[in-house]
């Protein structure tokens, strides 16, 4: 079994000091250690931004696409081969803005992929503007007098579009986001994980001490059931998001490769592809 | 008897028009006729005047014909539209219960029949289609067994009752239009065929069997006219052999999950139109950035925007040459046969393996949805070659990444599959070394684009045109592409008969272009025209650019959404050629 660094590679990732893209990197590949995975059976798809470079960074199979379309991406490569654990990633820009309506469809869809959004409500690569996640009034490049556009709230989304893993964590605490990672990966179905990881350099109002004194970790509330979906609805709704731990998750929903008709346990890419003579005999025959 | 004759049924669209012509057409392909459609349909489901037209020959056909000899109507607009193709002599066929009438000046007999009231009285109005094909059947005086035994196959699984309702739809028909007739039209016998097995299907059925014939399982995509048939097909298909279609949010999540899928090692596709394939583009550029293979077909329609989305069009040619930014090595192949949809798209995922890049397949409306007589397609011609895949990597001391981009002389580099042990690596559409790891070096750059690049230098795919070219110094060089061939190829029969020489050519491979083939062709004739449905000439320019000669060029354009009838290819070609045609030749236009 694989010790969490050998999910490490010799490539020094370019993120500043101090960001929080580190911890995640880091969660990951503990948590892909920890449930027992080989690095060559992981698959980490990333979009493009500051934390889309986190797929270079991993040792594991590791594709870095066009911004906005990791979802997709991840999801192709988990239907042509379920042996593997497919994790997408990104940043909030990429899977909220650009990407959103990949990440509404990827809900729907129930692939059983990981998708850990790095939000920051900022764009730090293209150095500081407005994020759909990003706080009314927020002042960024893009926003001189402060955004006058609603905050997204992705996890109301999430569960409205019929998501069966929606959890939250934040980037100092490793603990808590390896374990999430870690059910992420084990829950059969798609499972989203928002990270809040700040972006040292461009947002000076989301800091770590902001997060610090805003989130509510789920832990601390006894009462809180996570397969109760009107519950984390309301509990969203009423914290304005600002939880952090496993908000829901629905075990019972088959995931979508279960349901395809006619789709094998076994991976497709280890299948034949040749149609005998007979088989292909009868197709053509269907056009006489 | 008569080699040939065409066939038009009309009426508003969802009252069974298709269906009337689907099965006509069955029963004449079970006879051996060669068989030629076109679908005139608009962007409405219900409503709206629609014709199906089939050409009816002994010989191989490939292209409408100008006139008709028979037309079906279902209602009077059918006639009033369609009635000026009718040759003199020619015949309506016409439901009763409109009181039909031919307008002035067509010289054609009519024939009400009762095909509203028959199928009533059978039990249902749906079955006008029956006795509409059974009153065609009959005026052409071929075997009713031969068409029974196709009604029995469409409706066997509904029951015998259905079956033998349907059957005495037909022969009711029939019986009634041969006592109007007196028996079957002398001038409508069509001599024997040849009797050989013969495929009837339109273009993106025969895409859809290739793909499934080359080892595609997954299938992503988004519907659009005229690509849907592929996915439908497909969808009907992919899960008895294990894999599936996934129908996207988006023509851009169908690319990336294909580039996904292939990336992890199975046979992906997507296909779209011309919309579709303008949201593709980024990520056309990461598949050949990041050298994973991708067969992405392009219907093409009437463009530009929504354009005439249910209109014959080849005015994508420019897109899928250039579109996407930056510089990648990419195919894009041109098929202009039923034949070729089907060993285009096998051989389409066999270059996209082997060299590693994004394949485009550019049908046109015409071939993507107009039914033809298809030669039986061989199985033993099917290949699948996957390339340069390595499985099986000795460990490394050192634990670096594998080389997958590694500089190779024909720049093609091995590729593994994630779950490979001693394969990881790195895939980025960020310029990168030969381990995936993204750089910035001068040095690097150079080599890795030239790498990229020189992976077509030695492109070779089955037949980058085809030529048929009798004359050393021809008159003409007549070139097309996609679906204008067959029509050319009528004219020119022609052509031959008035004296004007000339040499055929087809453009099947449109990138990279085969410059050397095509220019020893444009030097041998005294003048070249290239008939394209668009209104800029996109393939003469291709033409010109890659082969000079522009004073030699000359374009033949139609855009107004319809296909080139062989009459007008005859007059553009006489005309270059500085030929007077007859005035009555024209007018009469039998081609
Ligand atoms: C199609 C396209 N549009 C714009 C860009 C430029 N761009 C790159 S990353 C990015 C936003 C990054 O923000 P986010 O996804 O939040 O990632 P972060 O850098 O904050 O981690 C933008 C707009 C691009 N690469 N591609
Ligand atoms: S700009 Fe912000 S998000 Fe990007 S690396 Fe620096 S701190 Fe991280
Ligand atoms: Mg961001």
């Amino acid at each position: 079994m694989a010790t969490f660094k050998e999910f490490r590679n010799n490539i020094k990732p370019n993120w500043c000091p101090g960001c929080g893209d580190f911890s995640v990197q880091a969660a990951i590949q503990r948590a892909a250690a920890n449930v027992g995975l080989e690095p060559e059976n992981l698959a980490v798809i990333s979009g493009i931004g500051c934390s889309g470079r986190i797929s270079g960074y991993i040792n594991a199979y590791g594709l870095h696409g066009i911004h906005g379309r990791a979802l997709p991406i991840a999801q192709g490569v988990k239907l042509a081969n379920r042996d593997l654990t497919v994790i997408a990633s990104g940043g909030d820009g990429d899977g909220f803005a650009i990407g959103i309506g990949h990440t509404i469809h990827a809900i729907r869809r129930n692939i059983n992929i990981t998708y850990v959004v790095m939000d920051n409500q900022i764009y730090g690569l293209t150095k500081g503007q407005t994020s759909p996640r990003s706080g009314e009034g927020f002042k960024t490049k893009s926003t001189p007098e402060g955004s006058i556009e609603s905050t997204l709230s992705p996890l109301e989304l999430a569960i409205s579009a019929g998501a069966t893993f929606v959890a939250q964590s934040f980037s100092s605490d490793l603990k808590q986001l390896t374990s999430l990672i870690e059910q992420g990966i084990q829950h059969e179905g798609f499972s989203l994980i928002n990270v809040f990881s700040p972006c040292v350099t461009f947002n000076k109002v989301n800091t770590y001490d902001w997060f610090k004194e805003h989130i509510t970790n789920l832990d601390t509330m006894p009462d809180y059931d996570p397969s109760n979906r009107t519950l984390a609805m309301t509990t969203l709704m009423d914290t304005g998001s600002m939880i952090t731990g496993l908000i829901y998750q629905n075990k019972q929903k088959k995931c979508y490769e279960d349901l395809i008709h006619g789709f094998k346990p076994e991976a497709l890419v280890n299948q034949s592809l040749a149609l005998s003579e007979t088989e292909f005999d009868n197709l053509v025959a269907e056009f006489r | 008897m008569i080699s040939q004759l065409s066939w038009k049924i009309g009426g508003q669209q969802g009252e069974g028009v298709e269906s009337t012509d689907r099965i006509f057409s069955t029963a004449l392909n079970r006879l051996g006729y060669y068989l030629y459609g076109y679908r005139h349909f608009s962007s409405r489901i219900k409503g709206g005047h629609t014709n199906n037209k089939i050409r009816i020959s002994t010989k191989p056909i490939r292209a409408i014909s100008d006139d008709l000899d028979i037309l079906v109507a279902f209602d009077q607009e059918s006639i009033d539209l369609n009635a000026h193709e009718l040759c003199s002599g020619g015949v309506i066929v016409a439901d009763a219960k409109f009181n039909p009438t031919v307008p002035e000046g067509v010289d054609a007999k009519l024939f009400p029949v009762p095909i509203t009231s028959i199928a009533e009285e059978l039990g249902t109005s749906l079955m006008k289609n029956m006795v509409a094909s059974g009153a065609s059947w009959a005026l052409l005086g071929l075997p009713l067994e031969v068409f029974n035994k196709a009604v029995q196959e469409e409706f066997g699984r509904k029951g015998q009752a259905i079956v033998d309702k349907n059957i005495e739809a037909v022969k009711r028909g029939a019986d009634f239009v041969l006592e109007l007739a007196g028996g079957p039209l002398d001038q409508f016998k069509l001599e024997p065929a040849d009797g050989k097995q013969k495929l009837f299907m339109i273009g993106n059925d025969a895409i859809g069997l290739g793909a499934l014939a080359a080892g595609c399982r997954i299938m992503s995509a988004y519907p659009i006219t005229p690509a849907s048939e592929i996915m439908e097909y497909l969808i009907k298909k992919l899960p008895k052999f294990g894999g599936t279609v996934v129908q996207t949010e988006d023509e851009i999540a169908a690319i990336t999950m294909a580039i996904g899928s292939n990336y992890a090692g199975v046979r992906s596709m997507t296909a779209s139109a011309g919309p579709g394939l303008s949201l593709m583009m980024e990520a056309i550029g990461l598949a050949g950035m990041t050298e994973t293979p991708v067969v992405i077909v392009d219907t093409q329609r009437g463009g530009p925007s929504t354009g005439l989305p249910t209109k014959q069009e080849q005015s994508d040619i420019n897109a899928l040459i250039y579109g996407t930014h930056g510089e990648i090595p990419k195919i894009v192949i041109s098929p202009s046969s039923i034949e070729e949809c089907f060993y285009d798209t096998v051989e389409a995922f066999n270059l996209a393996e082997k060299y590693q890049v994004p394949v485009i397949v550019a049908t046109d409306l015409q071939l993507s949805l107009g039914k033809q007589s298809c030669e039986m397609l061989d199985y033993n011609k099917i290949q699948i070659e996957r390339g340069y895949i390595v499985k099986d990597i000795p460990d490394r001391e050192d634990k670096s990444m594998f080389n997958r981009y590694a500089i190779t002389e024909n720049g093609i580099s091995p590729r593994v599959l994630p779950g490979e042990k001693n394969g990881i690596h790195h895939v980025t559409g960020v310029e990168h070394d030969e381990s995936g790891r993204p750089s910035e070096s001068t040095v690097n750059r150079k080599r890795m684009m030239d790498k990229r690049l020189r992976k077509l230098d030695d492109l070779k795919i089955t037949n980058p045109i085809h030529l048929h070219a009798p004359h050393t110094e021809p008159d003409l060089l007549i070139v097309g592409m996609g679906s204008t061939g067959g029509t050319i190829d009528q004219a020119r029969l022609r052509l031959n008969g008035e004296g004007i020489t000339s040499n055929h050519m087809t453009v099947r491979q449109l990138h990279p272009f085969p410059t050397e083939l095509i220019m020893a062709e444009i030097k041998k004739a005294k003048k070249v025209l290239v008939f394209e449905n668009n209104a800029t000439g996109q393939l003469a320019n291709l033409m010109k650019l890659h082969c000079g000669n522009h004073d030699k060029i000359l374009n033949a354009l139609k855009y107004d959404g319809s296909p080139f009838l062989p009459s007008e290819v005859f007059e553009e070609c006489a005309k270059a050629a500085g030929y007077k045609p007859h005035e009555e030749l024209v007018q009469n236009g039998n081609l």
